[in-house]
C-alpha cells in the first residue's frame, strides 16, 4: 500500500491557504490597491486554497474508511 | 503583527522597464514549504520502494487519476507555461491549435488504440516495445536518440528558467540550476517514479490554482471577455490581419492572413497529425506515466482523463498572452518590456503579469507555480532517462545478467548522472546558444518520422524490423533534405534551412516545421511499407501476439459502466474539443 497522494496534496494547500489568509489579514491594504484591483487576493485565494485542502483531506479519509 | 512578514517589498516593473519581482519573507516561506513537501514525499515513499519495478514503473500500482495528472504534469514544464503565454501574445487564440487539434486527438488515440499494446505487451519502455515488435537495432536507435534528447531538453529548459528567474528575482543563476537539480535528485533518488508522479500531481494543482487568479484579475482589468475581444480587434486591424488574434480558424485559409504564417492543411496535417501524434503517442516521457497504472483499464483511461483538464489549459496558459496584448492596447497598466531588437519581449508575459497583479503572498504562490512547472518538466525527463538507460542500454548491452537490486542501484546512479549531464548542457547552452539550436534541429529530424513506424507496426502485421529501421533512417533523411531545400521568407540560409540551396520558401518557420514533419512522415511511411514488402517477416504471429492489432484479442469492456469505457470517454472528449473549435472559430 502506497502513501495516499491526497494527504500531502491536501496538507500543502491547507498550510499555504492558512498562510495566505493570515497574511491577508495582516498586510497593508495599500498593496491590494496597487496590484490586485483593490481585492485582498491573499485573503480570498488563501480561503480557496484552504477549503480545497480540507476537501482533498476529507476525500482521502473517506476513501480509507 | 505585521512585522512577522516584514520587510515588505512590493512587486513591480523595474524603473528601467524590465520586470522585477520583489520577494518578501512570506514569499520565501511559501516557496520553502513547497520544497519541504516535495522532498518529504520522496522521503516517505522510500520505504515502499523495494524492486526495480517499483523504482522505474511505480510497481504498476497507481490509480488512473493520479497517472493522468502525472501525464499532463510531466509535460507542463516551465517552457510550456512561459512559451504558450508568449505564443498567446504573438499569435492570439490560434495558439489553441496546439491543444484542440494537436494534443487532445492524439491523447484520445493513444488511450483508445495504442495503450493496449504498450501496457498489454511485456515491454517496460517504448524502446523495449520496439524491440519486441521489430528488432534490436530499431530499439537501440530509439533508446539512444531518446536518452540523449531527454538530457538535452532538460538542460536547455533548466538554462532558460534559471536565466528568467535570475532576471526577474535576482536569484543567482548557479543557485537556480544547482538548487533545483538537487531537489529533483533527492525526490527521485529516494522515491523513484512514484515520487516523480506524486510531485507532478502537486505541481499540477499548484500551477492551475496558482495561475488562475492571474487570469481572472487580468480579465477584470481589461473589461471582461468583451473588452479583451474589442482590444484584440483593434490590435489585429493595426497589424493588417483583422480578427486574427480573436479567431482560431477563420484566418487559416491563407498563410499571410494570420501571424503564425500557416495555412489550414499544413496546420492540420503537420501539427494536428504528425507532430502531435508523434509526441503524445511515442514519447516515453508521457507514456511512462500511463504505464505506471494499476491495470489495463486505468492505463487506457490515463490519457483520456488527462485530456479533460488539458483541453481547458488554453484558458490558463494562452489567455495570459492575449490579455497582455489587450491590456497594453487598453493602456494605463501592463506593458511588456522590449527585447534587444525593439520588439516586445513575449517571454515576459507571465512575469510581467505576476509583477502587475500579485501582491506579496500571492506572488510567492505564483513563483512557486513557476518553480513547480520547472521541476516537473525536469523530473519527467530524468525519470524517462533513467528507465531507458537502465533497461534499454545497461541491461540490454552492458550487463545482461543484472540482479534486480543492482538495477535499482544503476537507476539511482543514472539519476545522478542524468542530472549532472543536464547541468553540463545548461552551462553549454549558456556559452554556445547555436550548438543548442543545432541539436534541437537534429532531434527534430529524428523525431518527425517516428509515428509512422508505430502506426505501421501496430496496425500492419507485415511490417518488418528492416522496414522500420531503414524507414526511420529514410524519414530522418527526408526531414534533413527538406530542411536543406526550404527557407522561411526573410531568413538567411543556414540553421533556419536552405543550406542545400533554398528552392522553396515558407511564410514562417512554423509553417516550414509543419511541412517538414509531413515530409518526414510520408518518407518514413512509404519507405517502411516498401522495405517491409521486400524483406522477409522477422517475427512469427505468435511473437507478435499482444503487439499488433489484428493478432491481439479485443478488450471487452461490457462490464464497465458506459461512462468508464475508453471509446465512450474518447468520443466525449473529441465532441467537446470539436465544440471548442466551433465556439472560437
Amino acid at each position: 500500500m502506497h502513501l495516499d497522494v491526497r494527504i500531502p496534496l491536501g496538507l500543502l494547500f491547507l498550510i499555504l491557504g492558512l498562510i495566505l489568509v493570515c497574511f491577508g489579514f495582516m498586510s497593508d491594504p495599500a498593496i491590494y490597491a496597487q496590484h490586485s484591483l483593490g481585492r485582498n487576493v491573499n485573503l480570498l485565494w488563501g480561503s480557496i486554497f484552504a477549503v480545497f485542502g480540507v476537501i482533498v483531506l476529507l476525500i482521502s479519509r473517506r476513501g480509507k474508511s | 503583527m505585521k512585522s512577522a512578514f516584514l520587510p515588505l517589498f512590493l512587486a513591480a516593473t523595474g524603473a528601467d522597464g524590465s520586470v522585477k519581482l520583489h520577494l518578501a519573507v512570506v514569499d520565501y516561506l511559501i516557496l520553502s514549504i513547497y520544497f519541504a513537501f516535495v522532498i518529504g514525499i520522496g522521503w516517505v515513499l522510500r520505504k515502499y520502494l523495494k524492486t526495480s519495478a517499483d523504482f522505474f514503473e511505480s510497481g504498476r500500482s497507481l490509480p488512473a487519476w493520479v497517472c493522468a495528472l502525472g501525464f499532463i504534469g510531466a509535460n507542463l514544464g516551465a517552457q510550456e507555461v512561459i512559451g504558450m503565454a508568449a505564443s498567446g501574445a504573438k499569435y492570439g487564440i490560434a495558439t489553441s491549435h496546439f491543444y484542440w487539434i494537436g494534443a487532445i486527438p492524439a491523447m484520445v488515440f493513444v488511450g483508445v488504440f495504442m495503450m493496449p499494446f504498450y501496457y498489454g505487451s511485456r515491454a517496460r519502455s517504448v524502446p523495449e516495445y520496439l524491440k519486441l515488435r521489430f528488432d534490436e537495432k530499431t530499439r537501440a536507435f530509439n533508446a539512444l536518440s531518446f536518452a540523449v534528447m531527454t538530457v538535452f531538453s532538460s538542460g536547455i529548459s533548466m538554462h532558460a528558467l534559471a536565466l528568467l528567474l535570475n532576471a526577474i528575482t535576482g536569484l543567482d543563476y548557479n543557485l537556480c540550476i544547482v538548487g533545483s537539480s538537487l531537489i529533483v535528485l533527492v525526490y527521485i533518488y529516494t522515491g523513484g517514479l512514484t515520487s516523480a508522479i506524486y510531485n507532478e500531481v502537486l505541481q499540477f494543482f499548484l500551477i492551475v490554482l496558482g495561475l488562475l487568479p492571474l487570469v481572472l484579475l487580468g480579465l477584470q482589468d481589461v473589461g471582461g471577455w468583451d473588452g479583451l475581444m474589442k482590444h484584440l480587434q483593434t490590435y489585429s486591424v493595426a497589424h493588417g490581419m483583422p480578427g486574427a488574434w480573436s479567431h482560431s480558424w477563420a484566418q487559416m485559409g491563407d498563410a499571410k492572413a494570420n501571424p503564425m504564417g500557416v495555412e489550414w492543411f499544413g496546420l492540420a496535417m503537420g501539427l494536428g497529425f504528425v507532430l502531435s501524434f508523434g509526441y503524445w503517442c511515442t514519447d516515453f516521457l508521457v507514456i511512462q506515466r500511463a504505464m505506471a497504472a494499476k491495470d489495463m483499464a486505468s492505463a487506457r483511461r490515463t490519457p483520456l482523463l488527462a485530456a479533460i483538464p488539458k483541453m481547458m489549459f488554453p484558458a490558463l496558459v494562452i489567455l495570459p498572452g492575449m490579455l497582455a496584448i489587450g491590456l497594453a492596447q487598453k493602456g494605463g497598466g501592463l506593458q511588456l518590456p522590449l527585447s534587444a531588437n525593439g520588439t516586445p519581449d513575449y517571454n515576459m508575459v507571465v512575469p510581467a503579469m505576476l509583477a502587475q497583479y500579485f501582491p506579496n503572498g500571492m506572488l510567492g504562490i505564483g513563483l512557486t507555480a513557476l518553480m513547480a512547472s520547472f521541476m516537473s518538466g525536469m523530473a519527467g525527463n530524468v525519470t524517462a532517462f533513467n528507465t531507458v538507460f537502465t533497461y534499454d542500454i545497461y541491461q540490454s548491452y552492458l550487463k545482461k545478467d543484472s540482479t534486480d537490486a543492482h538495477l535499482v542501484k544503476v537507476g539511482r546512479i543514472t539519476t545522478i548522472v542524468g542530472l549532472l549531464l543536464s547541468i553540463a548542457c545548461a552551462y553549454t547552452a549558456r556559452q554556445f546558444n547555436n550548438i543548442m539550436d543545432m541539436l534541437q534541429l537534429v532531434f527534430g529530424f529524428v523525431n518527425a518520422p517516428l509515428f509512422a513506424i508505430f502506426l505501421l507496426g501496430m496496425f500492419w502485421r507485415r511490417t518488418t524490423g528492416h522496414g522500420a529501421f531503414f524507414g526511420l533512417l529514410i524519414g530522418t533523411l527526408s526531414a534533413m533534405v527538406f530542411h536543406g531545400l526550404t527557407l522561411p521568407v526573410g531568413e538567411t540560409a543556414w540553421i533556419k534551412g536552405g543550406w542545400m540551396g533554398a528552392h522553396w520558401f515558407f511564410t514562417s518557420s512554423m509553417a516550414q516545421n509543419f511541412w517538414m514533419a509531413i515530409c518526414a512522415f510520408v518518407g518514413c511511411f512509404l519507405a517502411t511499407a516498401g522495405i517491409s514488402l521486400a524483406t522477409a517477416a522477422n517475427k512469427t504471429d505468435d511473437q507478435l501476439r499482444g503487439l499488433v492489432y489484428s493478432l491481439t484479442e479485443k478488450i471487452r469492456d461490457h462490464d464497465t459502466p458506459w461512462y468508464g469505457r475508453p471509446a465512450v470517454l474518447g468520443g466525449l472528449v473529441l465532441a467537446a474539443v470539436f465544440v471548442l473549435n466551433l465556439i472560437f472559430w
